[in-house]
């Protein structure tokens, strides 16, 4: 069934776009993250504007971590003053994000500067968690399922000024490397349509010290923000939040969600850890290997030439 | 304007020896919801007043513009291993929709200079002022191209019927991706590829319904259509949410 988007002004299938929320779903189910890393570059490969593509995935984003943050409150484990600290961070680096968007916009290089992010940080994060996940696989079968833990260095974020206690997080740290994480992240939902837990996550843990089981409670709490912020921004000032495609995507999203947080509560978690990696090299060889190889049409159009 | 005058001066022709009689399928076009393109029937028959009958080839030229915006097109270059958006041309009017049908191809059955003064052929349909890069032709070309291949952009040389040098009539197919705005479609009769007469009506494209509402809603109270689109969202995770910890109990 076509079902013609109000803002995108394109018209696609609507089982399509049900199909691809469903599968993003269930991998997001699986592996803990937004997926907007996943859906943001496939809503491209349909033919959604990339402009629409971002901001309506920034709103996609609000629900399925709005679903995941209310399970993590009941568990208590969301640190609510680390998340504000780095929500004040994410509110700042968004509004720089979508001014930079939409400069970019105007230089006709937005697509080339959201492709360029996604290659540099999906081949960062997923060559790290490959590795890493390795290395964790290894020494379970060595000793035996004994993992050591490694956390709690003492590095240079512990000497920075305007110290602050985070007391579910056990941590007494100076504000300004959260704040930094905020404002980074900020800046990448804001410009590639993603959540940015993907980034923070791994911030949080190897950079902020935080322990493992509050790091995914209080990453959701700031991205419900952030990317409501982003959507909010981007709806005011480019118009292209499609809510007719964020719903088609929720839905399916929704539901698979629920698939995957079963079939993911059935593997190990080095396994998966190690799918989730492949999976994000995939997706970054993919756009790597668009932006490498000549395109059939070197043209490309625009709208409205001169703002 | 050279359109303008060009019509004018058919127009004020004296004693017109054929006259185009026209009919629309429709005379509007409703996207809504589920739109996934459609099709224009647009028919008639040359009236002749008394006379002799007029001789030479007679042509049927049927055109049917969108609405004029400015585009930019801008051409990828090879850049440190990647390819990059460099030069840009901006094509200071170019019809979100054109479509040519002709009983003939075109160039046997208007001149070239008909063709300048009414800016039949795509070429001329569209305009690029003042740009400054060398080659902007490459850059409108592409543009017909790339309309093209989505449908947007169409010259059908056999797309109009004749029967008995009377009756005509073609078949324009509007894809799904139209811009809203007034169509206008343009039918030129020519006798030895000049013009002899001319016919002019506008087919308005527009959203209705829901698209409409939420088209006018996310454009004019943008804020209000921000926080809806939010509300959703959050409405349908804490949905989820809750029917997850039902289904669990």
């Amino acid at each position: 069934m076509q079902i013609y988007l109000p803002i995108a002004e394109v018209s696609v299938n609507a089982f399509l776009l049900l199909g691809l929320g469903g599968i993003v779903g269930i991998l997001s189910g699986m592996f803990g993250v937004g997926g907007g890393f996943l859906m943001t570059p496939l809503l491209f490969f349909i033919g959604i504007p990339p402009a629409v593509a971002v901001a309506t995935e920034a709103n996609q984003i609000v629900a399925s971590s709005f679903s995941g943050v209310l399970a993590h409150l009941k568990r208590k484990t969301v640190d609510l003053r680390m998340g504000t600290v780095l929500l004040i961070g994410g509110l700042i680096g968004a509004a720089l994000g979508v001014v930079v968007f939409n400069y970019l916009k105007s230089l006709g290089q937005v697509e080339l500067l959201v492709q360029l992010c996604y290659v540099v940080f999906l081949g960062m994060i997923g060559t790290l968690m490959f590795f890493e996940s390795l290395k964790a696989i290894r020494r379970a079968s060595k000793a035996g399922g004994v993992s050591v833990p490694t956390r709690r260095k003492h590095n240079w974020v512990h000497n920075l000024p305007f110290k602050m206690k985070f007391r579910v997080s056990g941590l007494y740290i100076s504000v300004i490397p959260p704040l930094l994480v905020g404002v980074t992240v900020g800046v990448l939902a804001a410009i590639m349509g993603v959540g940015g837990g993907f980034i923070m996550v791994p911030a949080m843990i190897y950079l902020l010290g935080m322990p493992t089981k509050v790091v995914v409670g209080t990453s959701l709490f700031q991205i419900i923000f952030v990317t409501a912020f982003t959507t909010m921004l981007h709806a005011t000032t480019n118009f292209t939040v499609d809510v007719v495609l964020a719903v088609l995507l929720l839905v399916g999203g929704v539901i698979g969600a629920q698939i995957g947080t079963r079939i993911g509560v059935k593997m190990k978690a080095e396994q998966l850890r190690i799918l989730l990696a492949l999976m994000v090299l995939a997706v970054c060889g993919k756009l790597a290997f668009d932006l490498l190889v000549m395109p059939s049409e070197l043209y490309s159009l625009g709208s409205g030439g001169h703002s | 304007m050279i359109r303008l005058i060009a019509l004018f001066l058919i127009l004020a022709l004296p004693a017109k020896a054929e006259e185009i009689v026209l009919g629309l399928s429709r005379d509007e076009v409703a996207i809504t919801a589920t739109f996934e393109g459609s099709e224009i029937l647009i028919f008639g028959a040359i009236k002749r007043e008394g006379g002799p009958q007029a001789e030479g080839d007679l042509g049927v030229i049927v055109t049917v513009a969108g609405p004029d915006r400015p585009v930019t097109v801008r051409k990828k270059d090879r850049r440190f291993g990647i390819w990059v958006n460099t030069e840009s041309v901006d094509v200071d009017v170019a019809p979100t929709f054109y479509a040519v049908a002709t009983n003939r191809p075109l160039e046997e059955i208007l001149t070239f200079t008909e063709d300048l003064n009414t800016r039949i052929s795509t070429q001329r349909a569209i305009r690029s002022v003042g740009s400054t890069v060398e080659g902007a032709e490459r850059f409108t070309q592409a543009l017909i191209r790339v309309r093209a291949g989505q449908g947007l952009y169409q010259t059908l040389p056999e797309g109009v019927w004749v029967e008995e040098e009377t009756l005509f009539r073609t078949l324009i197919p509007l894809p799904a991706n139209l811009t809203e705005g007034d169509y206008k479609a343009e039918i030129y009769l020519t006798r030895d590829k000049q013009i002899v007469d001319f016919y002019t009506t506008t087919i308005p494209v527009k959203k209705v319904g829901l698209e409409r509402w939420l088209y006018n809603l996310a454009h004019e109270h943008a804020f209000w259509y921000g926080l809806m689109s939010l509300s959703i969202a959050i409405a349908a995770g804490w949905g989820a949410s809750a029917v997850f910890t039902l289904f669990r109990r």
